[in-house]
């Protein structure tokens, strides 16, 4: 069932001297609840720099303050506010309503991941995944001396690595990955670019062990190369390419 | 799989419209191989006939032969020569060839392994179905 409001003039934080508006339609879902998610409709008003995690917290703020979303930064730093807008993953603090092109906006939590509530999905599978292809440097010599520097590297090593180093786990490329939409027990695309980035670094010492994690039946072998996850990532990554190149790795074209 | 999970399955696996031709490709390439798959086990079947000698391979035979059995060849036709030209597309990718190098990623973030040369090989890999399909079905229909 669908409730049609709009926020009252007075209380829009976007300036209502903006004549256009928009109708927001969020997905409401309490797994403790309710059986089935329901959408709540709400016309909000919009400037040409509004974003879609703006309009949510206006009616948050505004008509009604149940709605479940989580957010920190609104910068596209955090990682925090991933959701559906429009049926594709995006960050709602990076995405402007004006580039929408669309009278509707539609939101709703991330696929691929359990729902909390309302737009909050839970991360625990993805950290813990993240945290299986061993996320830090790995070498017998981790621990400096005090009078020892640091581990330089040239600039051209660096630029193996720092793309997939931006990774700020919102969660998009599990999201749209078409494998995580069958297989829970897929690695994913995002714990495999961190793979990538710490076997690309030259500082690791760790290549063999995080290919031997990945080398399994739900590992690096269900990656079809779709590429979906890289076209929604909001900082660059390209998980995909870091997957093709740690596999190339295993089948011995790279070494 | 469980409810909790939130998963989209497979109608949101097999939905190609929100991603782009690469995630077309994927469709059609598993679509393809499914195909090629029953297009197999239905070949192996159909030589089997000639077990029971030069009538009855005949009578079979004589199913291909019609408007619907050039349809259904002309459809094998297209999914193996697209599933043959994406897959090399594919395997060379999956080597790291043709994906692009590593770099500082600059805004608006065009993902370097979605480049022209991997857009070439999927739209490529569909024309050629498509010619192989026309020049399959202007053989058989021309007989």
């Amino acid at each position: 069932m669908a409730q049609v409001s709009s926020i009252a003039d007075e209380q829009a934080s976007t300036p209502l001297s903006s004549p256009k508006s928009i109708v927001l339609r969020i997905s409401k879902f309490n797994p403790k609840l309710d059986e089935s998610s329901k959408f709540m409709e709400f016309t909000v008003p919009y400037q040409k720099w509004t974003t879609v995690l703006e309009a949510i917290l206006d009616v948050k703020k505004h008509f009604d303050h149940s709605v479940a979303v989580r957010y920190s930064c609104r910068q596209a730093t955090c990682g925090s506010c991933g959701m559906m807008i429009n049926g594709k993953p995006k960050l709602a603090c990076f995405t402007k309503i004006s580039e929408l092109d669309s009278d509707v906006v539609t939101v709703e939590p991330m696929n691929n991941f359990p729902v909390i509530r309302d737009l909050t999905v839970g991360f625990e599978k993805l950290f813990e995944k993240h945290q299986k292809i061993q996320p830090y440097l790995i070498r017998d010599d981790s621990e400096l001396e005090s009078d020892e520097r640091e581990f330089l590297q040239s600039p051209q090593e660096v630029e193996q690595y720092i793309q997939f180093a931006n990774c700020i786990k919102c969660g998009l490329c599990n999201s749209a990955c078409p494998t995580m939409a069958t297989d829970s027990s897929f690695v994913g695309p995002q714990a495999l670019a961190q793979a990538y980035r710490y076997v690309a670094d030259s500082r690791d010492k760790g290549k063999d062990t995080r290919l031997n994690i990945i080398d399994e039946s739900h590992g690096i072998w269900r990656c079809h190369f779709a590429g979906s996850c890289s076209q929604v990532c909001p900082k660059g990554v390209d998980p995909a390419m870091g997957i093709q190149f740690l596999r190339g790795y295993l089948l011995g074209f790279r070494s | 799989m469980t409810e909790d999970e939130h998963r989209e399955g497979i109608k949101g696996m097999a939905n190609p419209g929100r991603y782009g031709i690469e995630r077309i490709a994927y469709l059609l390439m598993r679509l393809t191989g499914l195909g090629l798959l029953g297009y197999f086990i239905a070949h192996v079947y159909e030589t089997s006939n000639i077990l029971r000698g030069r009538m009855g391979w005949d009578d079979f035979l004589a199913m291909t032969q019609t408007t619907e059995g050039h349809i259904f060849l002309a459809l094998v036709i297209g999914m193996c020569v697209f599933h043959t030209g994406n897959g090399i597309r594919i395997m060379l990718g999956h080597g790291g060839v043709g994906v692009g190098n590593p770099a500082r990623p600059d805004y608006p973030y065009q993902p370097a392994s979605q480049n022209y040369r991997q857009k070439i090989g999927i739209y490529s890999s569909i024309v050629l179905a498509a010619v192989a399909m026309m020049y399959g079905m202007a053989v058989m229909f021309g007989e």
